[in-house]
């Protein structure tokens, strides 16, 4: 039974099976005991309901900071175009323009301004939901379609539930923001790859990624195949653990396209997630 | 010129191997790969890099340990939780994974003790292709700024094409629907979607499709192996129907996709195959739709 660790399931390249493995893993912990979160930070396609179904219990909707501008007060005196990094924020002779899909919330132009005009405002981002899968405490944010900025709204989802219990979370696919501030306060790093050339090519900045932000990690192979040693290759070169391998086999790709847990649909592949579970407990007290 | 971005919001359904054909398909045109902090691209079309550029993305801050008096403005200042003190707290250091770049701490140190410059956040390519000319980058490791890379990724090759007077730019975009993606299909003349039918592939497509019609840019769909389960295609196919966008055609689960991958060539430079037969007719589906298009 694992407590008081956040595990980060992770890829460079998408599809390559985070979201089958951080689900399941989230079933395998369960039945074992324990509280356990099931926290899915890929907030621009959230896909961890679509199998968990769980009950939404409360839901909230996450703003980030903006400026509002006092034009009463200002003197145009561009202080705040002067600071803002992001050309969020305009002064044109008597004119203050904002752009607040541009505004990165820093709150530089409130602080410069050295009469008091700008004040901030909340801007509607999208919703994080809360609930229960079972005995799996779930989280998810949905950004709203158009918004750029993902971080914010994962940095919503990261702060919410208790503390203490495991927490799994499914991270976006990338090596950029999202990933990065998805996984970087995690305690360990599941890379998850599949054996094809895009798959290693990725694995290998993902790996470059969570060796550069000091995070311990090992790697699952995924739709693995007994005669393809590409993974196996590529990872033993860099001196990465193999934490597991899930072999290949149309079933789990049938009970994936039909939104099931493979934990529940295909029991001789349950020892697969529980395995994973064992090695993760010795590698956390490591 | 015509520039199509191809994009899916689910990560692994497609997008690179149709890319890389569309390209092959094209006869000479760009072809642009924004992904750029997962590019795959490359590995496909044995680019001949012709040029490598530095991308500064933008400014980093980092304290001059020697300057700081241990104040902690900067930490005061700084919302993105930047700013590290140290064991003593004498002195504060610069998280450059959390660092925003917004300069606040840099403006607000009494002791000007915060640099506040540009740096090099990845490389970006002018390549040859045997298909055309290529634009690629690599973002630095753990680096951001993905969008304005992918901004400076697509300006290249729209200025290749218009000055060799080239048909298409057809560009390999990056999952989701945030900050890259956006900046990948803003202004493009047609996206095209590449999806697979499970529920995550319907339900992704959905809200690419809301993200298409927000930015005003004409979508189209097709359904990658589409075989696996018939019928989430039928539903794929319907929800695309409500909402008013063509389907150009499936794709069968086909092994030579990943052979493709393996030899390094676009899936429609091998010989047979039935996913190479379904690519061809997509893009002819493509080309007519987009003519239509033209007409209206």
């Amino acid at each position: 039974m694992l407590s008081d660790l956040t595990v980060a399931i992770a890829s460079g390249k998408g599809g390559t099976g985070k979201t089958t493995v951080s689900s399941n893993l989230a079933c395998a912990a369960s039945q074992a005991g324990g509280e356990v979160y099931y926290v899915d930070c890929d907030v621009e396609e959230p896909n961890g309901h679509l199998f968990l179904k769980p009950r939404i219990t409360g839901s909230r909707r996450i703003y980030v900071p903006v400026p509002a501008v006092d034009e009463e007060k200002c003197t145009y005196c561009g202080l705040c175009s002067e600071i803002c990094q992001y050309s969020a924020i305009v002064c044109l002779n008597k004119t203050i323009l904002t752009f607040e899909n541009m505004c990165h919330g820093c709150g530089g132009c409130s602080l410069v301004c050295p009469v008091g005009a700008i004040s901030e405002k909340g801007r509607d981002i999208g919703v994080l939901e809360e609930g229960r899968s079972g005995p799996i405490n779930f989280i998810h944010g949905r950004l709203t379609v158009g918004e750029a900025m993902s971080p914010p709204m994962i940095k919503a989802v990261l702060s919410t539930g208790k503390k203490g219990a495991f927490r799994i979370i499914d991270a976006p696919p990338g090596t950029s923001c999202p990933a990065i501030t998805s996984i970087k306060s995690a305690d360990y790093v599941i890379l998850v790859t599949e054996p094809t050339p895009f798959g290693i090519n990725d694995l290998g900045l993902a790996i470059d990624m969570v060796s550069e932000l000091g995070v311990p990690f090992s790697v699952v192979v995924n739709r693995s195949e007994t005669n393809n040693h590409l993974a196996r290759n590529y990872c033993s070169a860099r001196g990465v653990r193999i934490l597991a391998e899930i072999p290949d086999d149309r079933r789990v790709a049938e009970v994936y396209s039909r939104g099931e847990l493979v934990f529940d649909a295909i029991p001789d592949f349950r020892g697969y997630f529980t395995d994973i579970l064992i090695s993760l407990g010795k590698e956390a007290k490591r | 010129m015509k520039e199509i971005v191809v994009i899916s919001g689910k990560g692994g359904t497609g997008k690179t191997s149709l890319s890389a054909s569309l390209a092959a398909l094209a006869g000479r045109s760009v072809v642009a790969d924004c992904d750029v902090d997962a590019a795959d691209l490359h590995l496909v079309m044995n680019p001949r890099i012709k040029r490598t550029e530095n991308f500064f993305g933008g400014k980093k801050a980092s304290v001059n340990p020697e300057k700081c008096s241990g104040c902690g403005r900067c930490i005061e200042v700084c919302r993105f939780e930047a700013i590290i003190r140290d064991e003593e707290g004498h002195t504060y250091q610069v998280d450059p994974f959390s660092c925003e770049g917004c300069g606040v701490c840099s403006f607000f140190c009494p002791e000007k003790a915060v640099d506040f410059k540009l740096v090099v956040n990845g490389q970006w390519f002018i390549s040859e292709t045997p298909y055309g000319p290529m634009v690629h980058a690599r973002l630095g490791v753990a680096e951001d700024n993905s969008g304005k890379l992918v901004a400076l990724v697509r300006n290249q090759a729209k200025m290749i094409a218009q000055r060799e007077d080239l048909p298409f730019i057809i560009v390999d975009g990056p999952p989701g629907i945030g900050c890259p993606v956006i900046a990948s299909i803003t202004g493009a003349d047609a996206v095209l979607i590449v999806t697979e039918p499970s529920v995550s592939g319907e339900h992704d497509m959905e809200r690419v499709f809301h993200l298409a019609r927000y930015f005003k840019i004409p979508a189209y769909l097709c359904v990658n192996k589409f075989d696996i389960n018939p019928g989430v295609t039928g539903k794929i196919y319907e929800k695309a129907k409500a909402e008013g966008i063509a389907v150009l055609g499936g794709i069968h689960y086909d092994r030579s996709v990943i052979d493709a991958q393996i030899k390094k060539k676009p899936v429609v430079a091998l010989n047979g195959g039935t996913a190479s037969e379904d690519i061809r007719r997509v893009w002819i589906n493509l080309l007519d739709q987009i003519k239509e298009e033209g007409k209206e």
